[in-house]
């Protein structure tokens, strides 16, 4: 059995060089380089150093994934570093240990002169002292100064409760406010894209906003106007902030001035219950937080997964959920010939139809939208019958960021359980001149409206069965004989192998719709009633029997894919 | 073998005398007490019932009865629609459904106030929770201890309902006009 090839099972990295240095007077050795937001290796900073002491310094435009700016002073420790005499040797202590300075502002010896943990790069020797009352006082005037014309909205902020203002004030601020003049008033509402909306008074000057747009989305659109306490971020004139990336501003923005169009006002966070699961809409598979509440889907949001997506995520997948809750979503089981409408019943019938079908009678279309265990029960299923399968292929625009030009998010899904060959499709002609010469009487469709894609309506009228699951209603599940509800990938478990082959699995965040139940449930049964009845309980078991009857799969265990997934062999 | 039973202790209840056994005296002093009222009432002119419902008790100051919600003096809807109320609730009996992205053009500067706001009295429990966390000083527990209805959906109230029952608040806190007329001063400020 061969053992998967995961990221983390790669070969040990030659020793790294380090740095000796004391945080809060504990001795640490740090790697002398890590890597940038780019993955370049740069000089340690105090802030990377203390993180890997287990203190998290607090910070607004410091990003990991964005290039350092070092303009909101939140950073700020104080640090010492060894003395050196005239003659450029370490000054000793009386116990021979090296004596530290530490670093004062010039004209005032006594205060302590902080630097930016997130810009200033650590030596050897050097003393950082992030729980010291100095650092704790500058933090606190920092705070102050942020503070100085904020708005105080957090009552009708979408940020509040997930706001870093809130959450340093909390931690590191003073508790009452010296300020008694008029705050300064700034741009409300400001319409800065289709998306977007901003409010200038809650922004901190950070940065982060114009940074990821000018530098990872590559489309230079932000910008900060005017001087002073009237500084506000403002699109370039006459432009809309408009690309396929600007709603990763939302997530950067550390405080409420950027705010999603589609989230603006609709739930407090706090509400929602969020599920790890991905985004379904192309084949890279970037995995997401969904936030539902009390079933309702609300808004997608990008879960760091380096291996795939980094922290982002399109504006195109992030908002492509509003279709699963549809009103007109298929939400009963029925069967046109008797007019059944349990699962039991449904069922039965199918599998009836399935059981007398000759072999070399039965086609099938899947798509490439299904999760892996069930495109394995799926083929089972073909297999049972003789079944020809096929999927359909779904080729879109693709770019250099995220976005992949293959709209399925499980094409290599389809691949690896066998359902279809590395070109998907090229069994539809076969299928649709099966049908019109009368040697496919049945045709089984999961997920796709084939009257779109070479199985016309005329085509399907002269089956004599045609089993559809689907989700939302179109040509096919209307001419089905036998139509069984399924669900949204965000309805249900399950894995998708992404583009690239990263088996990643996911969760559900939200119950379907009346009778609709995720389709691995029902086509247990089904192959139950045709006698194969299958020995798994649950989603996690027909995981594993699945790696193990599927060579791509093979060492797999659902408990062992983690958060992140995991790479396959494609 | 059995310790719960072994630290187990065994109260004695107290023998009755003959005289509380026979039940007349204690009934007797009962009655006293109702011939005393009966005689007051009668003969001294001393109510000490109320012929309630067409009769009603004041409630003393500070009373918890039922929340509703304010109006500030300009007739703007003091609640920004921020859920906390909702959040911290013991029995769940607010929902509040935020009045999303769109902007209303005929609220000036309200930035924010809810769609829909409801509170099923039969849920309440007047604790007065919603009124403690409220940052707008937009819910307040008012006199009403006697809420009735013929059904349940009659019991829960509905935003109109509690604007309309909770009436004005002459609070110094008026968020909308203060931002308003901050922002003004500030337009029409002109360095010398
Ligand atoms: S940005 Fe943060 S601190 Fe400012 S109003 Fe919003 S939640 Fe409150
Ligand atoms: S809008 Fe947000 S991300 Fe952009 S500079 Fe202001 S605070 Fe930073
Ligand atoms: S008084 Fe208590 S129980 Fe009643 S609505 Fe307010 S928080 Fe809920
Ligand atoms: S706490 Fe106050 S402002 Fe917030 S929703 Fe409740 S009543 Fe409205
Ligand atoms: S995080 Fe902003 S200056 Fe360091």
């Amino acid at each position: 059995m061969s053992t998967p090839t995961t990221a983390e099972l790669k070969p040990a990295p030659p020793p790294v060089e380090t740095i000796r240095i004391k945080v809060d007077g504990r001795e640490l050795d740090v790697p002398k380089t890590m890597p940038d937001w780019q993955g370049k290796p740069q000089p340690t900073t105090m802030l990377q150093a203390c993180a890997m002491a287990g203190l998290e310094v607090p910070h607004y435009c410091y990003h990991p994934k964005l290039p350092i700016a070092g303009n909101c002073r939140m950073c700020l420790i104080e640090f010492g570093t060894p003395m050196m005499g005239p003659d450029r040797k370490p000054v000793l202590n009386e116990d021979g240990s090296p004596k530290i300075a530490r670093s004062v502002l010039p004209y005032e010896p006594d205060a302590a002169r902080g630097a930016i943990a997130c810009a200033t790069p650590i030596s050897p020797g050097m003393e950082l002292y992030p729980s010291s009352a100095a650092t704790k006082q500058m933090r606190e005037a920092v705070l102050e100064s942020l503070l100085i014309n904020h708005p105080l909205d957090c009552p009708i902020c979408d940020q509040a409760g997930e706001c870093k203002l809130q959450e340093y004030s909390v931690e590191h601020g003073q508790a009452t406010s010296r300020f008694v003049e008029t705050k300064v008033h700034k741009p409300k509402q400001v319409d800065l894209g289709p998306r977007i909306m901003l409010d200038d008074e809650r922004c901190v000057l950070c940065t982060r906003c114009i940074r990821f747009t000018r530098d990872v989305a590559g489309d230079d659109a932000l910008g900060i106007v005017n001087r002073g306490s009237y500084n506000s971020i403002a699109a370039y004139p006459g432009r809309q902030f408009d690309n396929n990336y600007s709603l990763n501003t939302v997530d950067l923005c550390p405080v409420g001035a950027l705010t999603s169009k589609d989230f603006r006002f609709q739930m407090r966070v706090w509400f929602l219950k969020e599920t790890k699961s991905l985004c379904a809409t192309c084949g890279t598979g970037c995995n997401i937080t969904a936030g539902a509440r009390e079933e309702k889907l609300l808004r997608f949001e990008p879960r760091q997964n380096d291996a795939v997506n980094g922290p982002w995520m399109c504006d195109h997948g992030r908002l492509n959920y509003k279709w699963v809750q549809r009103e007109d979503r298929l939400s009963t089981v029925i069967s046109t010939r008797t007019g059944s409408g349990t699962w039991t019943g449904v069922l039965a019938e199918v599998a009836e139809v399935l059981r007398n079908a000759p072999k070399g009678s039965v086609a099938m279309v899947l798509s490439a939208r299904q999760t892996n265990e069930e495109l394995y029960l799926l083929n089972k299923l073909a297999v049972l019958c003789g079944a020809i399968t096929d999927s359909i292929a779904r080729e879109g625009q693709g770019d250099a960021l995220l976005v992949s030009p293959d709209k399925n998010p499980n094409s290599n899904g389809v691949r690896l359980t066998g359902v279809a060959y590395t070109e998907m499709g090229i069994q539809i002609p076969k299928i649709a001149a099966g049908i019109r010469n009368g040697q496919i009487k049945t045709l089984v469709v999961f997920g796709e409206d084939v009257t779109r894609h070479g199985l016309e309506g005329d085509v399907l009228s002269r089956l004599d069965h045609l089993i559809v699951s689907d989700v939302l209603p179109n040509e096919t599940t209307q001419r089905a004989h036998f139509l069984l509800p399924g669900c949204a990938h965000i309805e249900k478990r399950g894995t998708f192998v992404n583009v690239k082959g990263r088996l990643q699995k996911f969760m559900k965040a939200v119950e379907p719709k009346g009778d609709a139940r995720p389709e691995w449930e029902f086509l247990g049964e089904l192959l139950q009633l045709l006698g194969r009845p299958e020995n798994f309980k649950s989603l996690e078991g027909l995981f594993n029997q699945m790696a193990k009857d599927t060579p791509a799969f093979a060492g797999l265990e659902w408990s062992r894919i983690g958060d992140l997934g995991v790479n396959v062999k494609l | 073998m059995n310790n719960a039973r072994n630290n187990l202790t065994t109260v004695k209840r107290t023998e009755l005398t003959f005289l509380e056994k026979l039940y007349v005296p204690t009934l007797w002093s009962g009655l006293k007490v109702t011939f005393r009222h009966f005689w007051n009432t009668l003969f001294r002119g001393k109510v000490v019932t109320m012929e309630y419902p067409e009769q009603k008790w004041t409630v003393p100051e500070g009373y918890r009865g039922a929340p509703y919600l304010v109006k500030d003096t300009e007739d703007r809807t003091k609640c920004v629609s921020c859920q906390l109320c909702e959040f911290v609730c013991p029995p769940k009996a607010i929902r509040i459904t935020p009045p999303g992205p769109a902007v209303d053009p005929t609220t000036g500067n309200v930035e924010k106030r809810p769609k829909e706001f409801e509170i099923n009295m039969l849920r309440c429990i007047f604790c007065g929770f919603c009124q403690e966390v409220c940052p707008e000083e937009a819910i307040f527990l008012q006199k009403d201890y006697s809420l009735t209805g013929v059904s349940r959906s009659e019991m829960i109230y509905d935003k109109e309902k509690l604007l309309a029952l909770g009436g004005v608040h002459r609070g110094p806190i008026m968020k909308w006009k203060q931002k308003a007329d901050e922002a003004r001063k500030q337009d029409a400020f002109k360095p010398e």
